[in-house]
């Protein structure tokens, strides 16, 4: 490919261009990657794009733009090329963003303590008191380290000049991190050469560093732990304090993220309902108890995390959060009440409060920002207002900027009376025209165009203090409104070079080697929801195996008996089936249709059709849909590989065409139960055999017996002459008993085949032997169940029968045997919910008065 | 006065609680104008945790946590607590001008936080202008404030009507102001929002009033159960205590119990319960005078 693409590029005008000088020459830093992409063919680079949207796709990178259980889960956008950052410029980034967490982290400390800067009068009041973000319960919260700010993350963007100033400053719980991650495992990937030779800066020992930190943090809260509380034993030494991830849940727009972060980190993701409180102290609800908690990383707003002493209409936090932390028995990142440093009302005071905190100027500026509470910056505002900004001065969701240039004189004169009515709410910021970056464009060939763009960068405390990761999420302004950067409303992002000549080498001081006695065997924090998804995943897992195969035989059926003269006297039974799981309507007479005169194909087409791919009515897709919800839920549990696989098989279902033919249906049912035999065996082979494993198999046991319970009593109804295949296909051992038998199939051999022989994985007895063996392997470990005996009683119930005199037609005695074992799974399915899946009971708010 | 409080809350549930962790504002604070002289809460079933503690404001907040199962909630809070007399009305009446007040409040650089903390909007008390304008015609230019002040307490009283069943703790204030139908909450959240959205310091007040009124007079509405009012700042006069709901200033037959921005701040009860299904909540208030206390009770204490 020519270097055609430079000379198409729009030359910025009155700003910065991140890749060339203003002559049109290209910038150095820039040089090893025009060169690449001029030498690369147009379909290398086509490759390339479609190289990213695939890997996005397929690693499930997404962003949900509002909470909706219904996918409305936006694919994240990733360009090709990166934004290059040469060293020395960085180090100059690094220098100011270390300084300015010192400051903010200084800033809050102060607030929530002594509060001597309002005292001493270097702040006012008002900045304090008007600020809806401070919450007073949070103040005199214990600060290990005199660390409220432990993870911060800033904006910046570059000015005309070529300087880099401050946006915005965020402070709660940053987001981005994960998907800066992500972003670079994509793009190293197809640029692998250039990665290496340009010695790109890598990421992970940021986050080494952040895990070390937290180990470091969390270790303290243990100590204090135990100290004040003589049944919280202390840490054995090499064992790690428990951090987990809060989240607000997969509803979440980053949850996505969360659940990454959580991987990548070896964290729990918990939600609020998770965590208890016992004795100040924070508990994690997992299968074997309640287990402290050391640190938690809170993706939690501030306001949301504890209903007892904040917001108490939240569902999302823990009661007795804020007391447990006031105590220093957990850490809390960052520290509660932190939004508090969003307010851009602050911006203005920071030079000279950092003057006053360590005697130096601000390295780096913020972007000129007036704060209309004070008098003289609110008649700068009003009288300037066409190249000003106008936000909220404390932010809130949903509010967006104003700009005095969009105005009418009318409004422009109703902006200023609100302004002089509510001064201290208002933040006036200069609108700065950011630099571009070259965004490669996805549908024309050849081409780059120019976008605004804003670097987040990120900061880690550590016990030596802050450091910052060498990256960052670039953004990309490709939204309607260049002016604003958000990805909130569409905008793209890009991987973040730093390019490095020399090496860093790996500085951790606290990480230790892991010795013999530190291996661990078995996730003990395994959560009482996480193992509660994990059985339902299994059900789930089975139970849409089987919905496929039961849809596809009784379409088979259907097609055969519309065909030709043909009865379908197993239809009934199909049908029955089919009812039983809920994919089809009950019709009260239904088991005549076939036979009687006055069939109504095109209404069981319809049904049919309908079982499979409904959105509104119970069906396949419905079950897949749950399905994916739980393989959301549990995101963090499963291999990247594993949820590629899941990925990609739910999506068919996710947007299904409600105007599907019969045999389009018959297709998609073929490819779902090949991906499914795939899926199935992921599940078998590639998770580690820990308790949760044991949970997922007892989901997919059981779910299998109930279905053959009920398979096997409408089989031994159906009239003497019927065919027996379908029942073999049903269990997937059509091909086994074709191979020992070679003959139409008949009750005696095919029931022994599906009850009693221990080869078939799909017989009853593989099942039952199955589950006792899981549940006493957890009883072993949580203590004594029952449900085990009633299990045992039924195998040994079920070997007891003589295959003889019970396996046929009408048997009471088996079919009693069936409709008892299908009870007693369902019961035993309730009370393992009660016994593991919960602290049994919903939380609620206390009636106020 | 020495006035003998009981503050019963009881709590039942149509299912087992496994787990119920509490927040309680029913110990008396002393002040200037108050001290409590004794005071106990006894609580069913026995809580396992249970921490005492000032709050942000200084008030007394009760932390309990209960770990028994349990179908039913009891808290009882008895205090016995002297009041002591305020300044009348009428010495009260000549203050400064409110816009004195409120420019003196505007300043950021102060040296006091106590009427910052109350001076901005929050969430049960928040600022409109349909509040400043109903203000603003009790805040005439250059009227003193308490004056002022008085006068929005009784036309609070006389534009709305006291009904408990018009209104809870979720009603938008807004609703209230066009419905003119409420509860004490409502009444106080009502005068906050008017005297903050003309930029003036207001504070909420949680309290108990007499039940039982002296021979003669009419009794107190809110008597039987907890009861809340209001206090404006003023630089001369310190806080100032109006009750909307009963239209008079504050002396000797109100006890406080805590204050704070806004009935969030210092709700007698709140909490989570884990279970619980639904729940029904029974408050019973009585607060009488006991005259002669010193007798019948032999506590050593000498109370000045």
């Amino acid at each position: 490919m020519s270097s055609t693409f430079l000379n198409r590029y729009p030359r910025a005008t009155n700003r910065h261009d991140e890749m060339l000088h203003p002559n049109g020459e290209v910038r150095p830093h820039w040089d090893d990657l025009i060169k690449t992409i001029a030498s690369a063919s147009e379909v290398s680079m086509r490759q390339r794009v479609e190289s990213v949207q695939r890997q996005i796709k397929e690693n499930g990178v997404t962003y949900n733009i509002y909470a909706d259980t219904q996918g409305a889960q936006r694919p994240w956008d990733l360009d090709v090329l990166p934004l290059v950052i040469p060293e020395d410029e960085w180090s100059v980034i690094e220098a100011a963003v270390i300084q300015r967490a010192q400051l903010l982290n200084a800033i809050l400390v102060d607030v929530y303590g002594d509060q001597s800067l309002f005292k001493q009068g270097q702040l006012p009041l008002s900045i304090l008191h008007g600020n809806p973000g401070f919450l007073r319960p949070c103040h005199g919260i214990e600060l290990p380290g005199n660390i409220a700010l432990h993870h911060y993350a800033v904006d910046i963007a570059r000015a005309p000049n070529g300087q880099w100033w401050v946006i915005a400053d965020r402070t709660q719980a940053p987001s981005g991190a994960g998907y800066a991650l992500e972003n670079r495992t994509i793009i190293s990937n197809i640029y692998p050469e250039l990665f290496y030779d340009l010695k790109v800066r890598r990421l992970s020992e940021y986050f080494g560093a952040l895990r070390d930190s937290l180990n470091h943090w969390g270790r303290l809260c243990a100590a204090k732990q135990s100290a004040s509380n003589p049944q919280i034993r202390t840490l054995r030494d090499g064992e790690h304090p428990l951090t987990v991830i809060l989240t607000p849940g997969p509803y979440n727009e980053t949850y996505h993220e969360q659940s990454y972060m959580a991987g990548y980190l070896g964290f729990p993701l918990v939600q609020g309902s998770d965590l208890t409180v016992r004795n100040n102290i924070v508990m994690l609800k997992t299968l074997s108890g309640l287990k402290p908690v050391h640190a938690i990383i809170r993706r939690v707003d501030d306001d949301f995390c504890d209903p007892l002493e904040l917001n108490s209409d939240s569902l999302l936090g823990v009661s007795g959060l804020i007391e447990s932390a006031r105590n220093g028995n957990v850490l809390i990142t960052n520290s509660l009440g932190s939004n508090i440093l969003e307010s851009g009302s602050l911006l203005g005071f920071l030079p000279k409060l950092c003057q006053h905190f360590f005697g130096e100027s601000l390295k780096m500026p913020s972007i000129a920002s007036w704060w209309c509470g004070e008098p003289a910056a609110l008649d700068y505002v009003v009288s300037n207002l066409n190249h000003l900004v106008i936000k909220p001065a404390f932010p809130r969701r949903g509010e967006r900027p104003i700009f005095g240039e969009d105005l009418s004189d009318i409004e422009k004169a109703q902006l200023t009376q609100k302004l002089r009515a509510n001064p201290n709410h208002y933040l006036a910021q200069e609108l700065v025209k950011i630099s571009q970056a070259p965004v490669w464009d996805q549908a024309e060939s050849n081409k780059l165009n120019a976008n605004a763009i804003g670097l987040r960068v990120y900061v880690s405390a550590t016990p030596n203090g802050y450091v910052v990761m060498p990256g960052g999420l670039t953004r990309v302004a490709t939204g309607e409104d260049s002016r604003v950067i958000t990805i909130q409303q569409g905008g793209t992002s890009k991987d973040t070079w730093i390019l490095g000549n020399q090496t860093h080498p790996h500085q951790s001081l606290i990480r230790k080697t892991v010795s013999s006695k530190d291996l661990v065997h078995e996730n003990t924090y395994l959560s009482s929801r996480t193992v509660e998804n994990l059985y339902w995943f299994g059900r789930y897992s089975v139970r849409i195996n089987l919905a496929a195969r039961l849809l596809r035989a009784s379409l088979l059926y259907f097609l055969e008996s519309a065909s030709s003269e043909y009865q379908a006297t197993e239809w009934p039974a199909v049908h029955g089936l089919c009812v039983w799981y809920g994919l089809m309507p009950d019709l009260g007479k239904g088991e005549e249709q076939l036979t009687s005169s006055s069939i109504d194909h095109n209404q069981i087409e319809k049904q049919l059709i309908s079982a499979v791919l409904s959105k509104e009515e119970d069906s396949l897709a419905k079950n897949i849909q749950q399905f994916y919800q739980l393989c959301f839920n549990l995101r963090e549990r499963l291999s990247l590989d594993n949820w590629r696989a899941i990925n990609q098989f739910c999506q068919k279902y996710i947007e299904p065409n409600p105007k599907a033919s019969l045999s389009e249906v018959l297709s998609i049912l073929n490819e779902t139960c090949t991906s499914l035999v795939t899926l199935s065996g992921y599940s078998l082979d590639g998770m580690t055999r820990d308790h949760g494993w044991r949970f997922l198999s007892m989901g997919r046991r059981i779910e299998r017996i109930q279905f053959l319970c009920t398979l096997i009593q409408s089989g031994l109804n159906m009239p003497a002459e019927s065919n027996l295949d379908w029942i073999l296909e049903l269990t997937d051992s059509i091909v086994t008993y074709r191979s020992r038998y070679s003959a139409q199939p008949e009750l005696l051999p095919v029931l022994d085949l599906i009850l009693l022989d221990e080869n078939n994985p799909n017989s009853m007895i593989f099942q039952l032997k199955g589950f006792i063996k899981y549940l006493t392997k957890i009883n072993d470990h949580y203590g004594n169940a029952h449900e085990e005996h009633i299990m045992i009683e039924r195998l040994n119930a079920l070997l007891s029968l003589n295959p003889d005199i019970d396996f046929q037609r009408g048997s009471s005695s088996l079919i009693k045997w069936l409709q008892v074992t299908q009870q007693m799974s369902i019961e035993i399915s309730e009370s393992m919910s009660h016994k593991f899946f919960s602290y049994s009971g919903v939380q609620q708010e206390s009636n106020r008065y | 006065m020495r006035y003998q409080i009981t503050h019963e809350t009881k709590y039942s549930y149509e299912s087992i609680v496994t787990l119920s962790q509490q927040l309680l504002f029913m110990s008396p604070r002393n002040f200037l104008h108050q001290t409590c002289i004794s005071h106990n809460i006894r609580i069913e079933p026995n809580p396992s945790e249970s921490l005492r503690s000032p709050d942000y404001f200084n008030n007394i907040k009760n932390y309990i946590s209960i770990f028994s199962p349990h179908k039913e909630l009891m808290v009882s809070a008895e205090s016995i607590v002297d009041v002591f007399n305020r300044p009348s009305l009428n010495q009260l009446l000549p203050s400064p001008p409110w816009e004195d007040v409120k420019k003196k409040l505007s300043q950021g650089y102060w040296e006091d936080e106590d009427p910052i903390n109350f001076l901005y909007a929050s969430i049960k008390a928040p600022l409109d202008e349909a509040f400043s304008s109903y203000a603003a015609m009790s805040f005439t230019p250059n009227r003193p404030i308490i004056e002022a002040a008085f006068e929005l307490t009784q036309r609070i009283h006389n534009d709305f009507e006291f009904d408990s069943d018009s209104t809870d703790i979720s009603t938008p204030l807004l609703d209230f102001f066009s419905n003119k139908r409420g509860v004490c909450q409502d009444f106080s959240h009502l005068m906050i929002s008017c005297l903050r959205s003309l930029g003036l310091a207001c504070r909420y007040v949680s309290g108990y009033i007499l039940t039982t009124p002296p021979a003669g007079q009419a009794r107190l509405v809110g008597s039987d159960a907890s009861h809340a009012w209001i206090s404006v700042y003023c630089p001369v006069n310190g806080w100032v205590d109006f009750d909307p709901t009963n239209h008079c200033a504050v002396n000797d037959q109100h006890i406080t119990v805590a204050w704070g921005r806004d009935f969030n701040d210092v709700s007698p009860m709140r909490g989570t319960v884990l279970g619980g299904g639904k729940q029904t909540l029974h408050v019973n208030v009585t607060m009488d005078p006991i005259f002669d206390y010193e007798l019948s009770i032999q506590l050593p204490l000498t109370v000045t």
